[in-house]
């Protein structure tokens, strides 16, 4: 079995956020990169297929030098190869895509793992869109998964249920937490990781179609009113909410 | 401007989404000469189909058949496609609901349209669209416009206001678009709804507990109050994380984005990846013992005291207040 993922490198959750001088993207200083979060559950997806199976893991990144920090890490949970699709251009969801997919159509994988969402620009739409590139069905938000003979029958999460979804490989899953629990790397992968290959290649350009224009933080919220501090605060607080808010 | 809303229904309902999208459709409309026209897919779904007219669409195109019954992403995005030619939509607004963030991006592919998803807010700028989108969870916000001819929204749920229907009826138009076996190559072959569960995405009061809630069990308190508001149970990444909640409740960066009306926040100090999630919400309550907790930074009002004694307290005073 060919297994492929596609994984991110992004601000750690804890990172606190500022934006750059530019107005136009974060400041980078002092913020911590991690591998997103969403695709800790798709390698580890990747992983068990392949102890189940047999085959190869290759885990594939699009962006600068930075990423190899994140694609070691994915080599030391246990993915046989890394490559960095090199990149320091700003791209769109589409766009990122496209890169994808270019590279995702020559190696054929008979399933193609992405996190549900990268957790920096929050758009929950390369894996989907990779997927329609490359003309496969695709799962999205999948947190149970199960593949027999070819077939795939996988849950996704959808607003107070789930849905039960069958398709047939090759396909694109994007994976939803919950789906697995993801393992450390142990000391023993983390040293063999170093003999493992990362390869570098670089995509073809692709054209941008959605511009940023300004980026800002939120408005800060003032701290209100302490209410009080027992009990007798409840009626009151009550009473602001049905009177003042007018939300309840 | 030519805009596409697609109208999600479920079980034959059309959802609070469908009327957020449709009205926001024609305010863009009404700033543009433009006009609306709505989707609905599904089946038998005809008979729904007029009362978007109520929230300001000229024409609902109805496509049905048995199969679109039940969510296939390749399908529905084929006939979205199709009918955003047909109709040669300019733009193409859905919700950024767990069915329209699934077909949104097969559908800007197949249409070479650049994709906003998740937007909060949306204003016409000359012949452009700028939309404002939260990025890092709500740490920071985007503002953005797309360059291609055809552009796709996802509108984020509980934001933009559906407004009340002024009862009038749109003309409905059931649309044949041919599809073939292969079209359904992913197929929902069945749906699990918790039965009264609202999801907190789409909640407009949350009532959320965190790890001060001390064990699942007492998370009784926390739903009896969400029952009696009306509104959903979420919960901190400390909590799911220790399988006292489903993750499907969890608000925050690596769970769900909120922005409901009223938040009340119980035993949650209020880590970044929470407070990212949460604090656009337009009232929040904190109930926390720490008075340095940082939730209380955000809350409109808090009360420093032991949850336990303050939640079944408000439940107690809200019954009143409602007469329930």
């Amino acid at each position: 079995m060919k297994l492929a993922v596609c994984i991110n490198h992004v601000p750690d959750t804890a990172a606190k956020i500022n934006i750059a001088s530019d107005g136009m993207n974060i400041d980078n200083a002092g913020v911590t990169f991690v591998l997103n979060p969403y695709d800790e559950y798709a390698i580890e997806e990747c992983l068990r297929l392949k102890e189940k199976n047999t085959g190869e893991v290759i885990a594939i990144s699009l962006g600068g030098d930075s990423h190899k920090e994140t694609l070691r890490k994915a080599l030391a949970m246990g993915v046989d190869k890394a490559v960095l699709l090199k990149d320091d251009s700003h791209r769109d969801s589409f766009a990122v895509a496209r890169a994808l997919a270019d590279y995702l159509k020559e190696i054929s994988a008979d399933i193609i793992f992405f996190g549900k969402q990268s957790v920096d620009s929050d758009n929950s739409a390369v894996g989907t869109m990779v997927a329609e590139m490359l003309g496969l069905p695709s799962v999205s938000v999948a947190v149970k998964l199960e593949i027999t003979n070819g077939i795939v029958t996988a849950e996704r999460e959808i607003e107070g249920g789930k849905e039960k979804v069958q398709t047939t490989l090759p396909a694109v899953i994007t994976a939803q937490k919950g789906l697995n629990e993801p393992r450390y790397p142990s000391l023993k992968g983390i040293m063999s990781a170093k003999n493992k290959p990362m390869e570098e290649k670089g995509p073809m350009p692709s054209h941008v179609k959605v511009e940023v224009l300004a980026m800002y933080k939120p408005p800060s919220k003032n701290a209100g009113k302490i209410i009080g501090t027992d009990v007798s605060a409840v009626p009151e607080l009550v009473r602001l909410l049905h009177e003042e808010a007018k939300v309840i | 401007m030519k805009i596409l809303a697609i109208s999600e229904q479920r079980d034959n309902k059309l959802k609070k989404s469908a009327f957020e999208v449709v009205r926001t459709a024609r305010t863009i409309a009404d700033q543009t000469q433009g006009e609306v026209i709505a989707l609905v897919i599904g089946d038998e779904v005809q008979a729904i189909a007029g009362e978007l007219g109520g929230y300001g669409a000229t024409k609902v195109l109805v496509v049905q058949q048995p199969k679109l019954g039940k969510y296939s992403s390749t399908a529905y995005a084929k006939i979205i496609a199709e009918a955003a030619k047909k109709e040669q939509a300019d733009i193409i607004l859905f919700p950024a609901t767990a069915m329209g963030k699934d077909s949104a991006p097969r559908v800007a592919v197949k249409l070479d349209a650049g994709l906003a998803s998740d937007c909060t807010a949306l204003k016409v700028d000359g012949g452009n669209i700028i939309a404002t989108r939260p990025v890092y969870a709500g740490k920071a916000l985007t503002e953005i416009k797309i360059n291609s001819a055809v552009k796709v929204f996802t509108l984020r749920p509980n934001v933009f206001p559906a407004g009340i229907s002024t009862g009038t009826s749109a003309t409905v138009e059931v649309v044949d678009i041919p599809l073939t076996e292969s079209d359904f190559a992913s197929l929902v072959i069945e749906t699990t709804q918790a039965s009264g569960k609202i999801d907190v995405a789409e909640a407009d009061i949350i009532v959320s507990g965190g790890r001060g809630m001390k064990s699942p069990e007492n998370f009784k308190m926390i739903e009896d109050l969400a029952g009696v508001l009306g509104g959903a149970v979420g919960a901190s990444r400390a909590v799911v994380d220790a399988g006292w909640r489903p993750h499907s409740e969890q608000v925050g960066q690596t769970g769900k984005t909120v922005s409901p009306s009223l938040y009340i926040a119980a035993a949650i100090s209020g880590a970044i990846q929470h407070l990212a999630g949460m604090s656009s919400s337009k009232y929040i309550v904190a109930i926390n013992k720490d008075k340095d907790a940082p939730i209380f930074q955000v809350a409109d009002y808090g009360i420093v005291a032991d949850v336990f004694i303050i939640v079944p307290a408000i439940t107690l005073e809200t019954k009143k207040l409602l007469g329930k």
